[in-house]
């Protein structure tokens, strides 16, 4: 899943500063199960934000909904019957959701009230990590399912470096390896020509925004495309 | 035992403190109540395990919440006892009581409309 992080309070308010009706729209997938922008988060952030703006003696009406997916056009939908009764949007969404959000509604001021974090994995409440960067060109099949791109600190496809340190990357004693990881789990495994084999540079197509079109769904784009 | 604790004193009965939710605790000072503050049973003899443990973690995010908007974070508290402790409980509610008066009233006060 994507993981944020909840942007520090006062950042939240100055963003808002001025606007004296405000829309708070969760998101009711990733964020909300990584506890950063659901309908609850939503909820602790708009009585937070009620408390200080009365502290300041400048009251705010926050209004709060919360949709299934913010990057997702058929649940933006209820939005429209009541954007124009705010002045502004805040997003608890990630970073494509806030953007989908801000599309929709070119006219209104969207902010966001999340800083989006990575692609992880849920490894206790509340506690998350990150795994993939998205590369878009997984090489998960050669290192044993252990990503070098998000794991090692030079993100090397063909490694490890002269850094390596008895498990231990040479940035710190307390990140292990992550080329190390991949040999032992290689080497259980009986893989390890794996390691040998050599693997290109990646385009970095991260580099420009990306577009993924699933097999047999082509008609969807072409039909949009004028 | 009858024993006294402070008359402003309103209990609100929940089956574990467990159940006791950030927001409770919020809305609680955001509607007013000059403080708020949570009794469980001692650390380690929680009936679910983790409910009072739990319950500390959120009182602890609540004050860190309230100071952040410009509350003080002592409005909100966390106490343990055992059942059997009556007077430790009168005692508490005494002490709650004061940290409050110390504090002054729930500057949130005057926002509140009351039906
Ligand atoms: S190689 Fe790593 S960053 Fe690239 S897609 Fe696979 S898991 Fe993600
Ligand atoms: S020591 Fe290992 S994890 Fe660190 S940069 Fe080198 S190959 Fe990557």
């Amino acid at each position: 899943m994507i993981v944020a992080k909840r942007k520090p309070f006062e950042e939240i308010k100055g963003l808002i500063k001025g606007y004296n009706k405000v829309l708070n729209v969760g998101c009711g997938t990733c964020v909300a199960v990584c506890l950063a922008g659901g309908e609850k988060e939503v909820a602790v952030l708009n009585a937070e934000l009620d408390m200080a703006r009365k502290l300041e003696e400048s009251p705010i009406e926050v209004g709060a909904l919360t949709v299934e997916r913010q990057c997702d056009r058929e649940y933006l939908e209820p939005l429209d019957a009541i954007v124009n009764d705010y002045e502004a949007i805040l997003s608890m969404a990630c970073g494509a959701g806030i953007q989908f959000v801000a599309e929709r509604f070119p006219q209104t001021p969207v902010f966001p009230a999340v800083d989006t974090t990575f692609i992880g994995v849920n490894q206790g409440v509340g506690w998350y990590e990150e795994r993939c960067r998205s590369c878009s060109s997984c090489v998960l099949g050669m290192t044993g399912g252990i990503c070098p791109v998000t794991m090692c600190a030079k993100g090397l496809y063909n490694g490890p470096c002269g850094g390596t340190n008895k498990g231990n990357c040479e940035i710190s004693k307390d990140q292990p390896c992550a080329w190390y990881l991949i040999y032992e789990r290689l080497e259980k495994q009986g893989r390890l020509d794996s390691i040998m084999a050599f693997t290109p540079a990646s385009k970095w197509e991260n580099q420009v925004p990306r577009t993924v079109i699933q097999p047999g769904y082509e008609k969807s784009k072409a039909d949009a495309t004028p | 035992m009858r024993l006294e604790y402070p008359k402003n004193i309103k209990i609100i009965r929940v089956p574990c403190t467990g159940k006791v939710d950030v927001m409770h605790l919020l809305r609680s000072i955001q509607k007013g109540a000059d403080g708020v503050y949570v009794v469980g049973c001692l650390e380690g003899n929680c009936h679910y395990n983790e409910g009072n443990l739990r319950a500390r973690e959120r009182v602890n995010h609540v004050r860190s919440l309230l100071e952040e908007v410009g509350l003080e974070g002592d409005r909100v508290r966390m106490y343990n006892l055992s059942s059997g402790e009556g007077p430790t409980f009168a005692a508490y509610a005494r002490e709650m009581t004061e940290n409050i008066l110390a504090l002054g009233p729930n500057p949130l006060k005057k926002w509140v409309t009351r039906p």
